[in-house]
Protein backbone atom coordinates (compact mmCIF):
# COMPACT_ATOMS: atom_id res chain seq x y z
CA UNK A 1 0.00 0.00 0.00
CA UNK A 2 2.83 2.64 1.17
CA UNK A 3 4.68 1.21 -2.18
CA UNK A 4 1.74 2.12 -4.53
CA UNK A 5 1.12 5.27 -2.40
CA UNK A 6 4.81 6.68 -2.81
CA UNK A 7 5.47 4.98 -6.84
CA UNK A 8 1.97 7.28 -7.51
CA UNK A 9 3.91 10.45 -6.84
CA UNK A 10 7.22 9.70 -8.84
CA UNK A 11 4.88 8.37 -11.94
CA UNK A 12 2.87 11.85 -11.76
CA UNK A 13 6.25 13.59 -10.81
CA UNK A 14 7.71 12.45 -13.62
CA UNK A 15 5.66 13.55 -16.43
CA UNK A 16 6.17 16.95 -14.03
CA UNK A 17 9.72 16.37 -13.93
CA UNK A 18 10.32 15.57 -17.61
CA UNK A 19 9.34 18.52 -18.23
CA UNK A 20 11.01 20.30 -15.34
CA UNK A 21 14.20 18.44 -15.49
CA UNK A 22 15.89 20.48 -18.03
CA UNK A 23 19.31 18.72 -18.78
CA UNK A 24 20.15 22.17 -20.73
CA UNK A 25 19.19 23.98 -17.12
CA UNK A 26 21.77 22.16 -15.73
CA UNK A 27 24.59 22.71 -17.72
CA UNK A 28 23.52 26.57 -18.19
CA UNK A 29 23.28 26.30 -14.71
CA UNK A 30 27.26 25.12 -14.20
CA UNK A 31 28.79 27.41 -16.59
CA UNK A 32 27.39 30.79 -14.87
CA UNK A 33 28.63 29.13 -11.41
CA UNK A 34 31.93 28.72 -13.11
CA UNK A 35 32.24 31.96 -14.64
CA UNK A 36 31.04 33.93 -11.68
CA UNK A 37 34.25 31.53 -9.65
CA UNK A 38 36.42 32.44 -12.76
CA UNK A 39 35.57 36.53 -11.96
CA UNK A 40 35.76 36.13 -8.42
CA UNK A 41 39.09 34.70 -8.38
CA UNK A 42 40.27 37.20 -10.68
CA UNK A 43 39.57 39.78 -9.07
CA UNK A 44 41.10 38.88 -5.94
CA UNK A 45 44.48 37.81 -7.70
CA UNK A 46 44.85 41.21 -9.55
CA UNK A 47 43.97 42.89 -6.15
CA UNK A 48 47.28 41.19 -4.98
CA UNK A 49 49.23 42.04 -7.80
CA UNK A 50 47.84 45.60 -8.56
CA UNK A 51 49.04 48.74 -6.55
CA UNK A 52 46.27 50.82 -5.14
CA UNK A 53 46.33 54.04 -3.89
CA UNK A 54 43.37 53.02 -1.77
CA UNK A 55 43.97 49.69 -0.86
CA UNK A 56 41.37 50.20 2.30
CA UNK A 57 38.91 51.16 0.01
CA UNK A 58 39.08 48.87 -2.72
CA UNK A 59 39.43 45.82 -0.34
CA UNK A 60 35.91 47.08 0.92
CA UNK A 61 34.50 47.07 -2.41
CA UNK A 62 35.86 43.68 -3.24
CA UNK A 63 34.20 42.38 -0.19
CA UNK A 64 31.10 43.83 -1.20
CA UNK A 65 30.97 42.18 -4.00
CA UNK A 66 32.17 39.17 -3.71
CA UNK A 67 29.30 38.47 -0.78
CA UNK A 68 26.96 39.43 -3.54
CA UNK A 69 28.71 36.70 -5.80
CA UNK A 70 28.69 34.64 -3.41
CA UNK A 71 24.75 34.56 -2.65
CA UNK A 72 24.28 34.62 -6.17
CA UNK A 73 26.12 31.25 -6.29
CA UNK A 74 23.95 29.98 -3.84
CA UNK A 75 21.14 31.16 -5.04
CA UNK A 76 21.44 29.20 -8.49
CA UNK A 77 22.91 26.41 -6.54
CA UNK A 78 20.01 25.79 -4.12
CA UNK A 79 17.32 26.58 -7.18
CA UNK A 80 18.58 24.43 -9.97
CA UNK A 81 20.78 22.11 -8.33
CA UNK A 82 18.44 21.38 -5.35
CA UNK A 83 15.38 22.29 -7.28
CA UNK A 84 13.92 24.56 -5.25
CA UNK A 85 12.71 26.40 -7.90
CA UNK A 86 10.37 24.32 -8.93
CA UNK A 87 8.55 22.96 -5.82
CA UNK A 88 5.64 24.36 -4.38
CA UNK A 89 5.97 28.13 -2.87
CA UNK A 90 5.50 27.28 0.88
CA UNK A 91 8.30 24.66 0.77
CA UNK A 92 10.47 27.41 -0.80
CA UNK A 93 9.40 30.17 1.97
CA UNK A 94 10.08 27.56 4.45
CA UNK A 95 13.83 27.48 3.07
CA UNK A 96 14.19 30.95 2.43
CA UNK A 97 12.70 32.91 5.31
CA UNK A 98 14.85 31.42 7.74
CA UNK A 99 17.92 32.20 5.17
CA UNK A 100 16.75 35.58 4.87
CA UNK A 101 16.51 36.27 8.92
CA UNK A 102 20.05 34.48 8.64
CA UNK A 103 21.70 37.66 7.01
CA UNK A 104 20.16 39.46 9.55
CA UNK A 105 22.13 37.48 11.87
CA UNK A 106 25.81 37.67 9.79
CA UNK A 107 24.96 41.44 10.05
CA UNK A 108 24.35 42.13 13.27
CA UNK A 109 27.69 40.04 14.57
CA UNK A 110 29.86 41.52 12.07
CA UNK A 111 28.61 44.72 13.47
CA UNK A 112 29.44 43.81 16.80
CA UNK A 113 32.87 42.69 15.84
CA UNK A 114 33.92 45.68 14.52
CA UNK A 115 32.37 48.25 17.37
CA UNK A 116 34.36 45.49 19.65
CA UNK A 117 37.62 46.32 18.02
CA UNK A 118 36.77 50.11 17.61
CA UNK A 119 35.95 50.43 21.35
CA UNK A 120 38.94 48.26 22.23
CA UNK A 121 41.60 50.33 20.30
CA UNK A 122 39.98 53.83 21.40
CA UNK A 123 39.83 52.76 25.25
CA UNK A 124 42.84 50.09 25.70
CA UNK A 125 45.60 52.10 24.93
CA UNK A 126 48.30 48.80 25.46
CA UNK A 127 46.07 46.96 22.78
CA UNK A 128 46.87 49.57 21.16
CA UNK A 129 50.37 49.90 20.94
CA UNK A 130 50.32 46.25 20.68
CA UNK A 131 48.47 46.12 17.68
CA UNK A 132 51.07 48.52 15.78
CA UNK A 133 54.06 46.31 16.82
CA UNK A 134 55.78 44.57 13.65
CA UNK A 135 57.43 41.33 13.80
CA UNK A 136 61.30 41.04 13.21
CA UNK A 137 62.00 38.68 9.89
CA UNK A 138 63.76 36.12 10.63
CA UNK A 139 66.54 35.01 8.73
CA UNK A 140 65.81 31.36 7.22
CA UNK A 141 68.23 29.36 9.98
CA UNK A 142 71.71 27.19 9.99
CA UNK A 143 71.64 26.90 5.69
CA UNK A 144 68.28 24.70 6.12
CA UNK A 145 65.31 24.68 4.13
CA UNK A 146 63.29 28.12 5.25
CA UNK A 147 60.72 26.88 7.25
CA UNK A 148 58.53 29.57 9.36
CA UNK A 149 57.76 28.04 12.74
CA UNK A 150 58.13 24.50 11.71
CA UNK A 151 56.26 22.95 14.48
CA UNK A 152 58.95 21.45 17.19
CA UNK B 1 -22.68 -1.46 4.68
CA UNK B 2 -19.30 -2.87 3.65
CA UNK B 3 -17.57 0.86 2.11
CA UNK B 4 -14.73 1.28 1.00
CA UNK B 5 -13.07 4.02 3.05
CA UNK B 6 -10.90 6.25 0.92
CA UNK B 7 -8.60 8.90 2.59
CA UNK B 8 -10.11 12.23 2.10
CA UNK B 9 -7.71 14.73 -0.04
CA UNK B 10 -8.35 17.97 2.05
CA UNK B 11 -5.41 20.24 4.06
CA UNK B 12 -5.68 18.87 7.28
CA UNK B 13 -8.03 15.29 6.41
CA UNK B 14 -4.95 13.49 5.87
CA UNK B 15 -4.10 11.54 2.40
CA UNK B 16 -2.19 14.17 1.06
CA UNK B 17 1.68 14.91 1.83
CA UNK B 18 2.66 18.76 3.10
CA UNK B 19 4.09 20.66 0.39
CA UNK B 20 3.30 17.60 -1.71
CA UNK B 21 6.99 16.38 -1.40
CA UNK B 22 8.04 13.10 0.09
CA UNK B 23 8.20 12.56 4.21
CA UNK B 24 11.79 11.89 3.37
CA UNK B 25 12.32 14.50 0.92
CA UNK B 26 11.15 17.31 3.37
CA UNK B 27 12.74 15.72 6.78
CA UNK B 28 16.46 16.03 4.56
CA UNK B 29 15.26 19.67 3.54
CA UNK B 30 14.76 20.23 7.40
CA UNK B 31 18.31 18.67 8.19
CA UNK B 32 19.54 20.67 5.78
CA UNK B 33 18.34 24.07 7.61
CA UNK B 34 19.59 22.81 10.52
CA UNK B 35 23.21 21.96 9.23
CA UNK B 36 23.33 25.50 7.03
CA UNK B 37 22.18 27.16 10.72
CA UNK B 38 25.49 25.04 12.28
CA UNK B 39 28.14 25.76 9.34
CA UNK B 40 26.51 29.51 9.47
CA UNK B 41 27.19 30.05 13.17
CA UNK B 42 30.85 28.77 12.63
CA UNK B 43 31.27 31.04 9.76
CA UNK B 44 29.83 34.17 11.84
CA UNK B 45 31.77 33.62 14.94
CA UNK B 46 34.66 33.69 12.54
CA UNK B 47 33.85 36.49 10.94
CA UNK B 48 33.15 38.11 14.30
CA UNK B 49 36.73 37.39 15.77
CA UNK B 50 38.22 38.55 12.19
CA UNK B 51 36.43 41.79 12.28
CA UNK B 52 37.30 42.36 15.96
CA UNK B 53 40.95 42.10 15.29
CA UNK B 54 43.40 44.72 13.92
CA UNK B 55 45.06 42.81 11.22
CA UNK B 56 44.82 39.36 9.95
CA UNK B 57 47.28 37.07 7.30
CA UNK B 58 46.63 37.83 4.05
CA UNK B 59 45.51 34.91 2.06
CA UNK B 60 46.95 35.62 -0.89
CA UNK B 61 50.34 34.93 1.09
CA UNK B 62 49.31 31.99 2.86
CA UNK B 63 47.59 29.91 0.27
CA UNK B 64 50.13 29.73 -2.89
CA UNK B 65 51.32 26.59 -2.70
CA UNK B 66 50.10 24.00 -5.45
CA UNK B 67 51.25 20.38 -5.59
CA UNK B 68 53.74 19.53 -8.16
CA UNK B 69 55.20 22.07 -8.70
CA UNK B 70 57.37 22.57 -5.80
CA UNK B 71 57.75 26.00 -4.32
CA UNK B 72 56.63 27.78 -7.49
CA UNK B 73 53.67 30.49 -5.80
CA UNK B 74 50.33 30.40 -7.68
CA UNK B 75 48.15 32.31 -5.13
CA UNK B 76 44.96 30.51 -4.53
CA UNK B 77 45.16 27.94 -7.70
CA UNK B 78 45.22 24.93 -5.60
CA UNK B 79 41.64 26.31 -4.29
CA UNK B 80 39.63 26.82 -7.49
CA UNK B 81 41.01 23.45 -8.69
CA UNK B 82 39.43 22.31 -5.60
CA UNK B 83 36.15 24.67 -6.12
CA UNK B 84 35.82 23.47 -9.81
CA UNK B 85 36.04 19.45 -8.72
CA UNK B 86 33.24 20.36 -6.43
CA UNK B 87 31.09 22.12 -8.26
CA UNK B 88 31.58 19.60 -11.29
CA UNK B 89 30.57 16.71 -9.01
CA UNK B 90 27.47 18.72 -8.12
CA UNK B 91 26.88 18.48 -11.61
CA UNK B 92 27.10 14.96 -12.25
CA UNK B 93 24.91 14.26 -9.17
CA UNK B 94 22.20 16.51 -10.82
CA UNK B 95 22.74 13.94 -13.52
CA UNK B 96 22.05 11.17 -11.52
CA UNK B 97 19.22 12.20 -9.90
CA UNK B 98 18.18 12.74 -13.63
CA UNK B 99 19.00 9.56 -14.71
CA UNK B 100 16.68 8.04 -11.64
CA UNK B 101 13.60 9.91 -12.55
CA UNK B 102 13.97 8.19 -15.79
CA UNK B 103 14.56 4.92 -14.35
CA UNK B 104 17.56 4.15 -15.81
CA UNK B 105 20.08 2.09 -13.60
CA UNK B 106 23.16 2.07 -16.01
CA UNK B 107 22.91 6.18 -15.83
CA UNK B 108 22.56 6.45 -12.76
CA UNK B 109 25.87 4.11 -12.05
CA UNK B 110 27.49 6.23 -14.58
CA UNK B 111 26.84 9.19 -12.77
CA UNK B 112 27.21 8.51 -9.12
CA UNK B 113 30.19 7.08 -9.94
CA UNK B 114 31.84 10.11 -11.26
CA UNK B 115 30.35 12.17 -8.42
CA UNK B 116 31.88 9.77 -5.70
CA UNK B 117 35.36 10.09 -8.07
CA UNK B 118 34.63 14.20 -7.57
CA UNK B 119 34.11 13.55 -3.57
CA UNK B 120 37.17 11.27 -3.28
CA UNK B 121 39.06 13.86 -5.23
CA UNK B 122 38.28 16.72 -3.27
CA UNK B 123 39.00 15.20 -0.31
CA UNK B 124 42.30 14.26 -1.67
CA UNK B 125 43.57 17.84 -2.48
CA UNK B 126 42.03 19.17 0.83
CA UNK B 127 44.32 15.96 2.82
CA UNK B 128 47.19 17.60 0.79
CA UNK B 129 46.08 21.21 1.57
CA UNK B 130 46.21 20.22 5.56
CA UNK B 131 49.94 18.35 4.94
CA UNK B 132 50.93 20.87 3.23
CA UNK B 133 50.05 23.78 6.08
CA UNK B 134 51.00 21.53 8.79
CA UNK B 135 54.96 21.35 7.24
CA UNK B 136 55.00 25.21 7.46
CA UNK B 137 54.29 24.79 10.95
CA UNK B 138 50.27 25.92 10.70
CA UNK B 139 48.34 23.94 13.11
CA UNK B 140 45.46 24.13 16.02
CA UNK B 141 47.54 26.62 18.67
CA UNK B 142 50.44 27.43 15.74
CA UNK B 143 50.29 30.09 13.34
CA UNK B 144 53.45 30.65 11.37
CA UNK B 145 52.28 33.70 9.10
CA UNK B 146 52.17 36.61 10.31
CA UNK B 147 49.07 39.67 9.58
CA UNK B 148 48.74 41.42 6.64
CA UNK B 149 50.37 45.02 7.79
CA UNK B 150 53.13 42.99 9.64
CA UNK B 151 51.94 42.67 12.63
CA UNK B 152 51.98 39.21 15.33
CA UNK B 153 49.47 37.00 14.12
CA UNK B 154 47.42 35.24 16.67
CA UNK B 155 46.44 31.43 16.21
CA UNK B 156 42.74 32.38 15.63
CA UNK B 157 43.45 32.53 12.23
CA UNK B 158 44.61 28.53 11.87
CA UNK B 159 41.96 27.25 14.46
CA UNK B 160 39.33 28.67 12.63
CA UNK B 161 40.90 27.45 8.94
CA UNK B 162 41.55 23.89 10.53
CA UNK B 163 38.29 23.75 12.42
CA UNK B 164 35.81 24.87 9.91
CA UNK B 165 37.51 22.97 6.77
CA UNK B 166 37.71 19.96 8.97
CA UNK B 167 33.77 19.97 9.92
CA UNK B 168 33.17 20.53 6.23
CA UNK B 169 35.94 17.68 4.85
CA UNK B 170 33.98 15.90 7.28
CA UNK B 171 30.29 16.44 5.54
CA UNK B 172 32.10 15.79 2.53
CA UNK B 173 33.57 12.51 3.22
CA UNK B 174 29.87 11.52 4.91
CA UNK B 175 28.73 12.09 1.58
CA UNK B 176 31.36 10.23 -0.09
CA UNK B 177 30.12 7.06 1.86
CA UNK B 178 26.09 7.54 1.52
CA UNK B 179 26.85 7.98 -2.04
CA UNK B 180 28.72 4.60 -2.17
CA UNK B 181 26.10 3.32 -0.26
CA UNK B 182 23.72 4.70 -2.66
CA UNK B 183 25.86 3.05 -5.50
CA UNK B 184 25.82 -0.39 -4.18
CA UNK B 185 22.03 0.14 -3.65
CA UNK B 186 21.18 1.07 -6.96
CA UNK B 187 23.43 -1.37 -8.70
CA UNK B 188 21.85 -4.28 -6.48
CA UNK B 189 18.71 -2.71 -8.22
CA UNK B 190 16.93 -1.57 -4.69
CA UNK B 191 15.34 1.29 -6.52
CA UNK B 192 14.11 -0.59 -9.36
CA UNK B 193 12.24 -2.93 -6.89
CA UNK B 194 10.52 -0.06 -5.61
CA UNK B 195 9.80 1.58 -8.53
CA UNK B 196 11.24 5.25 -7.52
CA UNK B 197 14.83 7.07 -7.25
CA UNK B 198 13.76 8.82 -4.70
CA UNK B 199 16.86 8.40 -1.90
CA UNK B 200 18.71 9.32 -5.11
CA UNK B 201 17.42 12.45 -4.86
CA UNK B 202 17.92 12.66 -1.37
CA UNK B 203 21.23 12.04 -1.43
CA UNK B 204 21.66 14.50 -3.99
CA UNK B 205 20.16 17.70 -1.84
CA UNK B 206 23.01 16.61 0.80
CA UNK B 207 26.13 16.63 -1.63
CA UNK B 208 24.38 19.85 -2.76
CA UNK B 209 24.47 21.09 0.30
CA UNK B 210 28.34 19.95 0.96
CA UNK B 211 29.22 21.81 -2.18
CA UNK B 212 27.03 25.02 -1.13
CA UNK B 213 28.65 25.13 2.53
CA UNK B 214 32.32 25.03 0.29
CA UNK B 215 30.76 28.18 -1.69
CA UNK B 216 30.69 29.63 1.89
CA UNK B 217 33.99 28.54 3.23
CA UNK B 218 35.86 29.18 0.12
CA UNK B 219 34.63 33.10 -0.19
CA UNK B 220 35.27 33.36 3.83
CA UNK B 221 39.05 31.78 3.89
CA UNK B 222 40.45 32.62 0.38
CA UNK B 223 38.88 35.45 -0.77
CA UNK B 224 37.85 37.86 1.87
Amino acid sequence: MENAHVAAIPHAHATDEAHTFDRKAIWRTFRILLYITLFELALAISYYEIEFSNPHLVKHLLNGIFIVLTLAKAFFIIAEFMHLRHEIRNLILTISIPALLFIWFITAFLWDGNSYKNLRNTYDKHYREHATEKVEQKEPAKGEKEEPGKLQ
Amino acid sequence: MAQVATANQGMWSGGKSPFKVEYGKLMMWYFLMSDAFTFGAFLISYGTIRFSTNSWPDPNHVFRSFPIVGEMHIPLAFVSLMTFILIMSSVTMVLAVGAGHEMNRKEVLKWLGWTILGGIAFLSCQAWEWTHLYHEGAWWGHNPFMNIDGTQASTNFTNFFFTITGFHGFHVLSGVVINIIMFIMTYKGVFDRRGHYLMIEKAGLYWHFVDLVWVFVFTCFYLF
